[in-house]
């Protein structure tokens, strides 16, 4: 993965605020952050002369394939199910009380970034992962819940 | 939107938040079970096997094949039901008193005993519901839910949130786990493991009970005092504590004594309560439907209206003892359980196996009446590990029938 010095190099380096920030270093400390993508960018949108700088940092930006937006992985022939990682899960709890949260089923599995499909974690909508955006912490609740260590960020 | 929820019968927890997608009959994917439940979901099967001997026959040559071994016993073996409903448990109670059989099922060498002394009120119990709305310390004593019964901590017992308890587990709750060894759940408790040599756990509840009471805990295996009245300190300053009693104890006393001095010592100081670790789905329901009946958990032998209870009445010592001439078994397998030695002797006695499964034992058997599996093809009601009673209902159709059916069939034909 980049960092924000390596995104603002590829950046128009302008400044010019169209993208609401005060600075294209702001700009792409938000885009680290998941807070903006670089469509938020006018110019590096637009201009073809950004072209390729669009191209290149939209490709790092796109939505990966399973779970790794926030580096987690799940071993799924490790996993069995128990539930323990869905239940501690803090965004989980705060998005279903009474259903995950309490140890049940989910009631609207809609925000939750932790649910049991076939006896194995399933992770989406990452962005309610506490690892993910703007004021990310280092949580580590389905890591020290796991029996097996089936949960792992890279 | 209201949801549809099925009960998963995969274990003595018998989860009751499980939706299920299926389609023609076949379950495609379940939501919410563990692996194992997911397993037990997904058994079900459309075709129905009736063997008498080695040949397959219809519905009525088996049940008639069966009734005749019945009739012919002077002592016939009830055994198994562990998994099967408590209406098929009570149908088995009646056909053993009708045909003066000898009655038991698997907790005779499992938790039976403790079940018992629990039903004469021996112990306070409480309901996992309770220890989800309000434990606040919980001890794995001789058990490792986390691989017996996955969700044990998620739903009820660490992890979630419950009206009394709702800052979270890491705030509000202590798990501890008392082991052999260092198991999946004793990982989950951290620096609450208390790892103890097998058979230890007699003289551990000795040393914590002089804890308790602020004396010095001695072991002849020299567990470091401090960590045991720590332990003490712990336990006394819960408000709602619960002890989950698994096979691991229970194998390792004589008696059940320790246990009740353990908790009578804990009663003096906080608030224990004691949930035996129930491994299949109503087992707990056999128990208590048997204790009604006879006031005896399991081990019976009914004989002109009169029912005898102790130990020679178990399938082991029966076996042993080649007391009984005939056995009907019930959703287990005996061979596969059963020290060889004493399993052995059913090959010199006609058995009539009901099933979901081809085991050992159906392979073995004079008949052999292929099943439904309970909570998938089947409904009833079971008893929960803690004694709360769940109805359940079948998630796909078959032609396959309960033990339920099986029994009022053979009851009838009597
Ligand atoms: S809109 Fe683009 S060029 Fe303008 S300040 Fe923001 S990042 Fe820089
Ligand atoms: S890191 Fe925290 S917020 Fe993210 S999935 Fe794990 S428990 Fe949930
Ligand atoms: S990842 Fe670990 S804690 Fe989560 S369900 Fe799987 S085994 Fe349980
Ligand atoms: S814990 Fe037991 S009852 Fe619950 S889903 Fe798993 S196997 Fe089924």
């Amino acid at each position: 993965m980049t960092n924000a010095m390596e995104l603002y190099q590829m950046l128009p380096k302008t400044n010019c605020k169209k993208c609401g920030k005060t600075s294209c270093m702001a700009f792409a400390v938000a885009l680290m952050a998941h807070e903006l993508t670089p469509e938020d960018c006018p110019p590096l949108k637009e201009e073809p002369k950004y072209k390729e700088n669009y191209e290149k940092i939209s490709g790092l930006f796109k939505p990966s394939e399973g779970a790794t937006e926030t580096g987690l992985i799940v071993h799924e022939d490790l996993c069995f199910g128990c539930g323990n990682c869905v239940v501690a899960c803090p965004p989980n709890v705060a998005n279903d009380p009474y259903g995950v949260g309490s140890g049940n089923a989910p009631t609207n599995p809609n925000k939750l970034v932790l649910t049991v499909e076939d006896g194995v974690v399933k992770a989406q909508n990452l962005g309610e992962c506490r690892r993910f955006g703007k004021n990310k912490i280092l949580c580590n609740g389905c890591i020290v819940t796991c029996p097996v260590e089936a949960i792992e960020f890279v | 939107m209201e949801k549809n929820y099925y009960v998963c019968t995969g274990c003595g927890m018998l989860c009751d938040d499980i939706e299920v997608e299926a389609e023609k009959n076949i379950v495609n994917k379940v939501y919410t079970a563990c692996r194992v439940g997911v397993a037990h979901m997904k058994e079900g099967t459309d075709n129905a096997v009736f063997r008498v001997g080695d040949k397959p026959v219809d519905e009525a040559t088996a049940v008639s094949e069966a009734v005749a071994i019945l009739k012919n016993a002077k002592n016939p073996l009830i055994f198994g039901l562990g998994t099967s409903s408590n209406e098929a448990q009570k149908l088995a109670i009646e056909l053993a008193k009708k045909t003066s059989a000898t009655l038991d099922d698997p907790s005779s060498f499992r938790l039976g005993s403790l079940v018992e002394a629990l039903l004469q009120n021996r112990f306070k119990t409480c309901t996992l519901d309770d220890v989800r709305n309000k434990a606040d310390v919980t001890i794995y004593w001789g058990t490792n839910p986390s691989d017996s019964h996955p969700r044990h901590l998620s739903k009820h017992s660490y992890f979630p949130r419950g009206k009394e308890k709702q800052r979270g587990w890491e705030e509000e709750r202590t798990a501890i786990a008392i082991d052999v060894r260092k198991s999946h759940t004793a990982k989950i408790c951290g620096n609450y493991f208390f790892e103890i040599p097998p058979g230890g756990d007699a003289e551990f509840i000795d040393a914590l009970i002089a804890a308790l009471s602020g004396k010095l805990p001695k072991t002849s295996y020299n567990f470091p005092p401090k960590r045991i009245l720590e332990l003490a300190n712990i336990l006394k300053g819960a408000k709602f504590g619960v002890v989950f009693v698994g096979l691991g104890l229970v194998y390792s006393l004589e008696n059940l004594e320790p246990l009740f001095r353990l908790m009578d010592a804990l009663n003096e100081k906080a608030n224990f309560h004691l949930i035996p670790m129930v491994g299949y789905s109503n087992t707990r329901g056999f128990n208590e439907n048997l204790f009604e009946e006879t006031g005896y958990v399991n081990s019976v032998k009914f004989e002109d209206g009169a029912v005898k209870h102790g130990p020679e009445y178990s399938i082991v010592e029966s076996l042993k003892a080649k007391t009984v001439d005939a056995a009907l078994i019930i959703g287990y397998d005996p061979f596969s359980s059963l020290p060889r030695s004493i399993a052995k002797n059913l090959l010199e006695i006609p058995v009539i196996s009901l099933n979901p499964f081809e085991t050992l034992t159906s392979r073995n058997a004079k008949v052999y009446i292929n099943t439904a599996v309970g909570g998938v093809e089947s409904g009833g009601t079971a008893t929960r590990m803690d004694g709360v009673k769940v109805d359940f209902k079948p998630v796909v159709e078959t032609k396959r029938l309960s033990d339920e059916a099986v029994l009022k069939k053979i009851m009838e034909a009597l």
